[in-house]
This record gives C-alpha cells, sequence and structure tokens, in this order.
C-alpha cells in the first residue's frame, strides 16, 4: 500500500546517516587497526598486521583482557543471582505492586551511572560512610582498605548498575510464559519446585542469556568505574584503549584493541541469539 | 481437600518467604547508594563520616553561586535536546522504513542502528572520534551532538517500531484511498497515532543524553556537559557540593521517568521500556 516515493523518503536519510555515522566509523576503526605511529607521532597509513602481532606477544595485555572477563564474569553472575529471584517474585507473587515494584526496579535504571558510581566510591573509601559506621559500631579498628581501589568495588558497582539491566529481559520472558502451563504443572501433582526447574526456567532461559549478554557486555568494556574506583588492581582492557588515545598516543594499536573488542562483543551477542531462539518455545 | 487447595492458593500468591526477603534486600542494595547519596548532600562534615553531622543547606548555596557548574547544566540541555531532535528525525523514518519497506542490507541496518545501545560506550565514542578527526571537525558541543543523537537512534527507532505494531494499517488505508496524499496521511494519521511513542522516546532520550558520560568523554571539546564537569571535580577531590547537584538531577530524572512511564502504560499496558530491552535482547523476535 506505500509507494516507492514514500519507502525512499523514510529509508534513505536513515540509511545515510547510519552510513556515516555508525558504518563508516567502525570501518575506519578497522583501518586504523593496519597503520602505525612513526617515531614523531604521526600516523603512518601503511598497511599490517603489528598492531594484532603486538597484541598477542605482549602479557599485559592478554592479562588485563582476562580480568576484564573475570570481572565481567563475576559481575554476570551476581547480577543474575539478584535479577532472577527478583523478576520470579514480581512476577509470579507481588500480586497487585507489581506495577510499582517494576517502577522501582527500572527507575535507578535511569539514574546517571556516573553519579551512583560516585556514590558507592563515597560509601566505600578509607573515611567512607561504610568504614566509619564499622568504627562507630566498634566492629572494626582501621579502615578496611580492600574495600575502594579494589576489583571488588568494581565488581559491586558494576553488579549495582546492572543488575536492573539483567532483571528486564528474565522479567519479560516470565512474563511471556502462559499461566495456564504453570496450573496444568500443580494440578498434576507436581511440587513447586518441580513446577519451577521443569516448566518456568527452561521457559525463561532466552531472558536469562539476553540478561547474561547485557551483563557481560556492558561491563567487560567499562572503563569508568575501574578509572573512578579500580585502583591499579581493577585495570580493565578499555582503561589500557583510553590510555592509548591520550597520553600514550598509539592510536592503531588501541584502535587494534577495541576492534577485538567489537568482534569479541559482536560474537557473544550472535552466540546468545542463537542459544535463546534454540530455546524459545514459540 | 479443601484445606490443600486453599493452601496451594495462598502459595501461590505469596511465595516463600525467602524471595519476599530476596526482593528487600536487592532493593535495599539498589537504593543504599541513591539514599546515602541525597542524605550526605545535607551534611556539613563532607562526603563520608558515620553519623551524618550537622544538617546544612549550605552545600546547596554553594552550588547555586557555582558558575561552571551552570554553564555545564545549560550545556547539557542544549546537547540533549539536539541530540533528541536528531535521534528522532533519524530514528522516526527509520522505524517506518525497518515496518514498512523493504531494501538491501536491512537486516545489517537494523543491527547497526541497534548496535550502540549494547556496545560499550568506549567503542561508539573512539570509533566516532576518530572519524571526526579523519574528517578534520574540532571537538565540541556538536560533536557530542552528533554522538548522543546517533547512539540513540537506537532509543527513538524500538520505541516508535513497537508504536507501529499496534496501529491500525486500515486508518492509513483509508486515508489514502480517500483522496489524502501520502505527506498528509503521515501528519493527520500515522504521527496522531505514534504520539505517545514518540514523546516516551523523546523523555528517554533526553534523560538519558543529559546522564550520558562513555560517549562524550571521547568527543569533549573547551565546554563540558554536566557529566563530564561532575567527572573533573571528582578527579580533584570531593565535596557534598557533587551530591547536592547529583540529588537535583536524580529528582529531574524520577520526573522523567515517572511521566514516561505513565505515558508507556496508557500506549497498551505492556511494561514500560520492554520494546528497547527485547529488541537488544532478541527475545521479541
Amino acid at each position: 500500500m506505500f509507494s516507492r516515493a514514500y519507502k525512499t523518503a523514510v529509508t534513505l536519510p536513515p540509511l545515510v546517516w547510519v552510513a556515516a555515522f555508525l558504518l563508516s566509523p567502525y570501518l575506519l576503526m578497522l583501518c586504523y587497526s593496519f597503520w602505525s605511529v612513526s617515531a614523531v607521532q604521526v600516523i603512518v597509513h601503511h598497511w599490517s598486521l603489528d598492531n594484532y602481532r603486538e597484541l598477542l606477544r605482549v602479557g599485559v595485555y592478554w592479562q588485563t583482557l582476562f580480568r576484564s572477563m573475570w570481572i565481567a564474569a563475576r559481575v554476570t553472575i551476581f547480577s543474575l543471582l539478584l535479577g532472577y529471584p527478583l523478576a520470579y517474585f514480581l512476577s509470579f507473587h507481588a500480586g497487585k505492586r507489581k506495577d510499582l515494584f517494576y517502577q522501582l526496579v527500572i527507575i535507578p535504571l535511569w539514574v546517571s551511572y556516573l553519579v551512583r558510581a560516585y556514590a558507592w566510591k563515597t560509601i566505600l573509601g578509607s573515611d567512607g560512610v561504610l568504614n566509619t559506621l564499622l568504627q562507630y559500631v566498634h566492629l572494626t579498628q582501621h579502615p578496611l582498605e580492600f574495600l575502594l581501589y579494589s576489583p571488588f568495588a568494581v565488581v559491586l558497582t558494576l553488579t549495582h548498575i546492572y543488575t536492573p539491566f539483567t532483571f528486564l529481559p528474565i522479567y519479560a520472558a516470565l512474563e511471556h510464559i502462559p499461566r495456564n502451563l504453570v496450573e496444568a504443572s500443580h494440578d498434576l501433582g507436581a511440587t513447586p519446585g518441580q513446577t519451577f526447574w521443569k516448566i518456568v526456567f527452561p521457559l525463561s532461559i532466552p531472558g536469562v542469556l539476553a540478561g547474561a549478554t547485557f551483563a557481560f557486555v556492558l561491563s567487560l568494556g567499562d572503563f569508568l568505574a575501574p578509572l573512578l574506583l579500580g585502583g591499579p588492581s581493577g585495570i580493565m582492557i578499555s582503561n589500557i584503549v583510553v590510555s592509548l588515545f591520550g597520553a600514550a598516543y598509539n592510536w592503531p594499536l588501541g584502535a587494534a584493541i577495541s576492534f577485538c573488542m567489537l568482534l569479541l562483543v559482536g560474537s557473544l551477542i550472535f552466540l546468545s541469539e542463537r542459544l535463546e531462539r534454540k530455546w524459545s518455545f514459540s | 481437600m479443601e484445606l490443600l487447595v486453599s493452601g496451594n492458593r495462598r502459595e501461590a500468591t505469596k511465595g516463600p518467604r525467602w524471595l519476599l526477603a530476596h526482593a528487600v534486600a536487592v532493593f535495599a542494595f539498589l537504593y543504599l547508594p541513591i539514599a546515602v547519596l541525597i542524605l550526605y548532600s545535607f551534611n556539613g562534615e563532607g562526603v563520608g563520616g558515620f553519623p551524618p553531622r550537622h544538617l546544612t543547606f549550605d552545600w546547596y548555596r554553594v552550588l547555586f553561586s557555582d558558575g561552571p557548574i551552570w554553564d555545564s547544566v545549560w550545556n547539557s540541555l542544549h546537547v540533549a535536546f539536539a541530540a533528541m531532535v536528531i535521534s528522532l528525525a533519524i530514528g522516526v523514518p527509520a522505524a517506518l522504513a525497518l515496518d514498512r519497506a523493504q531494501f538491501p542490507g536491512k537486516a545489517l541496518f537494523r543491527r547497526l542502528v541497534l548496535l550502540p545501545l549494547i556496545l560499550p560506550g568506549v567503542i561508539t565514542g573512539l570509533s566516532l572520534l576518530m572519524l571526526f578527526n579523519a574528517a578534520a571537525i574540532k571537538l565540541s558541543l556538536l560533536t557530542i551532538v552528533l554522538g548522543h543523537g546517533t547512539a540513540l537512534i537506537s532509543v527513538a527507532t524500538t520505541e516508535v517500531f513497537a508504536g507501529l505494531q499496534k496501529l491500525d494499517r486500515a486508518q492509513e488505508e483509508a486515508s489514502l484511498d480517500l483522496g489524502a496524499n501520502y505527506w498528509q496521511t503521515f501528519w493527520r494519521v500515522t504521527m496522531p497515532n505514534l504520539k505517545l511513542s514518540i514523546i516516551g522516546a523523546a523523555l528517554l532520550i533526553f534523560t538519558l543524553s543529559m546522564d550520558e558520560i562513555a560517549v562524550s568523554f571521547f568527543l569533549i571539546g573547551r565546554d563540558n556537559t554536566l557529566p563530564l564537569e561532575i567527572w573533573g571535580r571528582l578527579r580533584r577531590g570531593i565535596t557534598p557540593e557533587i551530591n547536592a547537584v547529583s540529588t537535583i538531577i536524580f529528582v529531574f530524572s524520577l520526573v522523567a521517568i515517572v511521566v514516561w512511564y505513565r505515558l508507556r502504560m496508557r500506549d497498551g499496558g505492556t511494561e514500560a521500556g520492554m520494546e528497547v530491552v527485547e529488541a537488544v535482547g532478541g527475545t521479541a523476535s
């Protein structure tokens, strides 16, 4: 029913914009990753795989990548442990207050990331709220130093930030489960535990996968929480990229790392979508 | 039998007690930092220290006479407004295109539009930095506007696309049959039907842009947006003035979210925000 002119009018401007500001920057990043920097800090447009060889050769990149993945994995697990039961509670047991609870979960989601990371910093610091509270009630004599400037602080803050992200798709998946399936299972004599593990949980797996992907990918690439709360032992892969684009001035090497991250993230999303489709019942 | 049924029913509504306890604990965890933040904005003794002492409005007074902060707030408002205009101007047609047109590369296009939502900000920010550098565009608030505008197209597209799924095509057909041209039909039939989706998307984009830092971090010129101004101060040493300004942002975000939520609930009653999440998570398709 829509004419060719209509379709062109709605298709062309977004296509051009997306090509200019989304596709071309990623392609440029790919190009940069094959270039290099001369001794006088000029980008040399000479194509080679040297940056990627450098990444394979130098241990610190690998170590930092693995540390970032380990931090992201912990954030993912904790977000699931916090988010799944909450989503289950809201979907099946919250009754009339469901709507209110749902709003309470999404409010922190849209509260500034920076503000929340900063709030954790004021809680965890050596003269922060938590340490002074512990000393006030005489549980500790000295500030606990591991609370701030540690991977612990990064994991805690990122878990706080990504729990609502993990909650949302799980909740959506649980809401889509036909309630008569659950009732049928009860009527046929299954215990609540059996009903959960045999009916509810398998049907919620696509949501779990989507939530886990969110938490893992977004925390893997985070650089602000490590800068603010991580200290030297909490440095993550994006911090290396940021310093390569800043003081260290090696854009091509930074681009190579970014492109590897892009590939890693892309394949994780692809994999998770494949698995979601496999597990979805419709 | 009677007893058994009622027992089952009670279980179905209330659930095990530990689930409720867990939910309360998660909410406490989610709101603890926000509560601390607000409480210490009134603390005379600084950002830490228990118990809070000398409750005062001084930090708000300091804040209101702090020129650079208000300059950055003004910059952020400009950026958020401009980003909102761009995201809608591109995102609404993109949703129409995804809903109604077939074109080569459609699947890739859809993915590209959604990518900035799930991609870490560092990649989006740096790739745009390289583009502006290659095009010899000087970094300024304009580059941040372009960055936010592009990254947030995803929000406009997903919200409006969801609105289009609920739209009754017959109305548009009738309008066309009765002699209105496409332009008239678009403005008089399609747009009014999408009004709530578009207002909802606009609010969301505005709020997200006001708070955005990861992409702005790389595209900043001489003038700071509010989050970057706060960031700069965090590195220099902190006072409850930061808590005060954060509290004010929190209140405004809260209002925007509640308004947005009401709009989404009015518009079909699905859970607000689900469109964005499902589109990204892939569970919708």
